[in-house]
């Protein structure tokens, strides 16, 4: 095991090449920018393709493309370039094409977009959000698996931090199992077999399928595809000090990683605290979520943004109170730099919510 | 400019270079063959209605194989045949 | 006048000239009006492939409007693209496999209006595909509503009173927009309302196709298709209308041939 120290952006660029990703393409937007440099520099010397778009919408599209072909294939941006993509990605997702898709969010306020879906329709992704660079280049290798064994685009939720922190990481090729083979994929060689293959989310048979689909009849199978992922994937998420804890915090993404650092220092002090993070921040989940917090008085979330997860948080756990404790913080640039992200000031928020807590006396 | 209709020579007296099945349920009435038709040899019928119930070409004596009608039919309802030896059309119908 | 029996094929010794369709259309009748001239494109665009030989390389990006109704009924693969997208999906197709022959098919709504840019940046990009743009002047799978190629004094669902320069401005001829890019080797325009028009556009098809097949760069082909339906005509009109209306201001003919310009000029130097 080598590890080497690299930036954020170039480390994900590396673990991407490593999980087998050989189409990029993207159009530069901070804190993005720096994973397009890096895979225009390591695509070309294993025979991939990074093509520069000329906007998100070009992005997304070829992106599509390639996935089609059957390529291991990722595109990304950051919150209001993905915000272009919805249609597509949408669309794609109907259409069953697989591709990692990456947010270097600035701060956090992409939670509702990335879960949720920006786009039209029914349609889910799953949505993985590492604290640090060792997990990301795991993760991000994870997320092409995921994305060809479901079919189904999968989001890397990064940010400002994720890009420019640097970090020793191991970049070695992950072994995530065997894959069927992609039959459906598209390379012309079907055309004029009387079987020609077609990728389409309106008309996903062909007239001579042995079942000829409508649009209609596909749409009604969103629901199913759904489930499907629901029933396939299980929730990950990671936890602290939660057996006991009056109060439970919970942070996904970079500043968890400073959330579960000061409720291990306010433990230290005697607090009964305990710190739940989220990794799949879809599926969230909430099974998890609602065993840690069973005899917690209350839960506190903490994210950058005016109340996103929150909702996740308290459909999980619908019987006790969550509050929000963080907020929207930036500095002059806006590109994620959160001032109220230190560990002291986040000390201060953690003490006065439990302040007032009002705690039923163990039995 | 002179309709070629009302100057053609006699079923009769005309050569058939070509022929033409033509798959009548399927035609949506357009007459675009008519028209495109350059030894003007198509009519459309004058009451016999396919199952679609769209009047529909009919065929008579002269066709010279060019295909134009293949070429511009929007529902692909005719296959053209050329003959190895043209035929001359007697005073009734060609044909099987 | 008496009538030939086309029931059954002659008896006479004969050779077929022409099928009903290609066996790359499947069968099925498509649902497209009656005088559409887009069927005889979409099976002109087959046969051109088939007849190259490139069929077992062929895959057809589609737009979204009426032709997305060929889709399931051509044994070509097929990716279906989101409205104006095209461009972009088959530049990410043709890129990951580059030996593939790849053609997108898009109406005048969705390349000029949605997709105006994604293949502008395609054709000025040089990408190895063949984009196909069949050209009615109207948005006619909504009913028959104006494009940004709809003629001056063309009446539409939304332009009432027929398309004014000064309320709606000039259409826009995009073949000649895209001839000037580098990136372009080869541009045409051609149409369906005649045998006459279908042959030149095969031909121009033909060129595209070799074009891609060559790496020449990006290809189009324009094809003015009529649209009775949308243009509120009968369909015995329509070739003329096409004629009269959308030919005079999208002239038809090859606007950009570099194949041909290069054959040219080796020519040139030989006699010379």
């Amino acid at each position: 095991m080598t590890k080497r120290l690299l930036e954020g952006s170039e480390a994900l660029a590396h673990a991407m090449v490593a999980a087998g990703c050989r189409f990029f393409t993207g159009y530069p937007m901070t804190p993005f920018t720096e994973v397009l440099e890096g895979m225009a520099r390591l695509l070309p010397d294993v025979g991939g393709s990074c093509v520069n778009a000329e906007s998100e919408l070009e992005a997304i599209g070829m992106a599509w493309g390639a996935a089609a072909a059957g390529t291991r294939t990722a595109t990304g941006s950051v919150g209001q370039g993905l915000s272009l993509m919805q249609e597509s990605l949408a669309e794609l997702s109907f259409a069953r094409v697989p591709m990692v898709v990456l947010n270097m969010a600035r701060g956090q306020g992409d939670y509702f977009q990335a879960t949720r879906g920006g786009g039209h329709g029914d349609y889910r992704h799953i949505v993985l959000a590492p604290a640090d660079l060792a997990e990301a280049v795991l993760l991000i290798q994870q997320a092409f698996h995921l994305a060809d064994l479901f079919r189904n685009p999968v989001m890397f939720m990064g940010d400002y931090y994720l890009a420019h922190v640097i970090e020793a990481v191991d970049i070695t090729s992950a072994d995530l199992g065997t894959l069927p083979a992609k039959d459906w994929a598209l390379d012309g060689s079907s055309s004029g077999t009387g079987a020609a293959k077609i990728v389409s989310s309106i008309m996903p048979t062909k007239r001579n399928a042995p079942v000829y689909v409508k649009y209609g009849t596909y749409l009604e199978t969103g629901g199913a595809k759904i489930a499907a992922l629901e029933k396939g994937m299980a929730p990950l998420h990671e936890q602290g000090w939660c057996d006991d804890a009056d109060y439970v915090v919970v942070a996904y993404g970079t500043p968890a990683r400073i959330i579960r650092y000061v409720v291990g220092k306010l433990r230290a002090e005697g607090l009964r605290v305990g710190f739940f993070r989220p990794i799949t921040l879809w599926p969230f989940p909430a099974e998890a979520l609602r065993a840690a917090t069973r005899q917690a008085a209350e839960i506190g979330v903490y994210e950058l943004n005016a109340g996103q997860m929150i909702e996740d948080v308290r459909l999980s756990v619908r019987d006790r109170d969550a509050v929000g404790i963080g907020g929207i913080s930036f500095d002059d640039s806006g590109f994620g730099i959160a001032p109220e992200l230190t560990p002291a000031r986040v000390a201060a928020r953690i003490r006065q919510a439990m302040a007032c807590l009002v705690v039923e006396a163990a039995a | 400019m002179i309709d070629p209709r009302s100057t053609a020579t006699p079923a009769s007296g005309r050569l058939s270079r070509g022929t033409l099945v033509i798959d009548v349920d399927r035609c949506k009435g357009c007459e675009l063959c008519i028209d495109a038709c350059k030894p003007a040899v198509l009519q459309m019928t004058a009451n016999s209605r396919n199952a679609l119930g769209y009047l529909y070409p009919e065929l008579t004596p002269g066709c010279t194989a060019c295909h134009a009608c293949a070429l511009i039919c929007p529902d692909f309802v005719f296959q053209v045949w050329r003959y190895d030896e043209p035929v001359m059309a007697s005073g009734e119908g060609e044909g099987a | 006048m008496s009538i030939v029996d086309t029931s059954l094929p002659p008896s006479r010794p004969a050779r077929l000239v022409d099928d009903f369709s290609p066996s790359l259309i499947l069968p099925g009748a498509h649902k497209l009006c009656a005088g559409c001239g887009e069927p005889a494109a979409m099976r002109s665009v087959v046969e051109i492939i088939d007849e190259l030989g490139l069929t077992n390389r062929a895959v057809g990006v589609f737009g979204i409007g009426c032709y997305t109704a060929f889709s399931p009924g051509m044994d070509v693969e097929v990716l279906q693209a989101l409205h104006g997208r095209a461009p972009s999906l088959a530049t990410g197709l043709k890129r990951a496999r580059p030996n593939t022959i790849v053609f997108t098919v898009q109406g005048d709504g969705d390349m000029v209006n949605e997709g105006l840019q994604e293949v502008i940046h395609t054709a000025a990009r040089g990408e190895d595909v063949t984009c196909i743009m069949l050209n009615n002047g109207v948005f006619g799978e909504t009913g028959g509503h104006m494009t940004a190629t709809t003629v001056i004094g063309q009446r539409t669902k939304n332009s009432l009173e027929g398309r004014s320069a000064k309320k709606h401005g000039y259409p826009i001829r995009m073949a000649e927009m895209l001839a000037p890019l580098e990136g372009v080797a080869y541009v045409a325009r051609g149409a369906t309302n005649n045998a006459g028009n279908v042959f030149r556009t095969r031909k121009m098809l033909e060129s595209a196709f070799r074009a891609q097949d060559q790496g020449l760069g990006f290809s189009m082909v324009e094809i003015l298709t009529m649209c009775p339906t949308g243009w509120f005509i009968a369909t015995g009109d329509a070739p003329d209308y096409l004629t009269d209306k959308m030919a005079s201001y999208h002239k038809i003919g090859v606007i950009k041939d570099v194949a041909a310009d290069a054959q040219a000029n080796a020519e040139e130097l030989t006699q010379g």
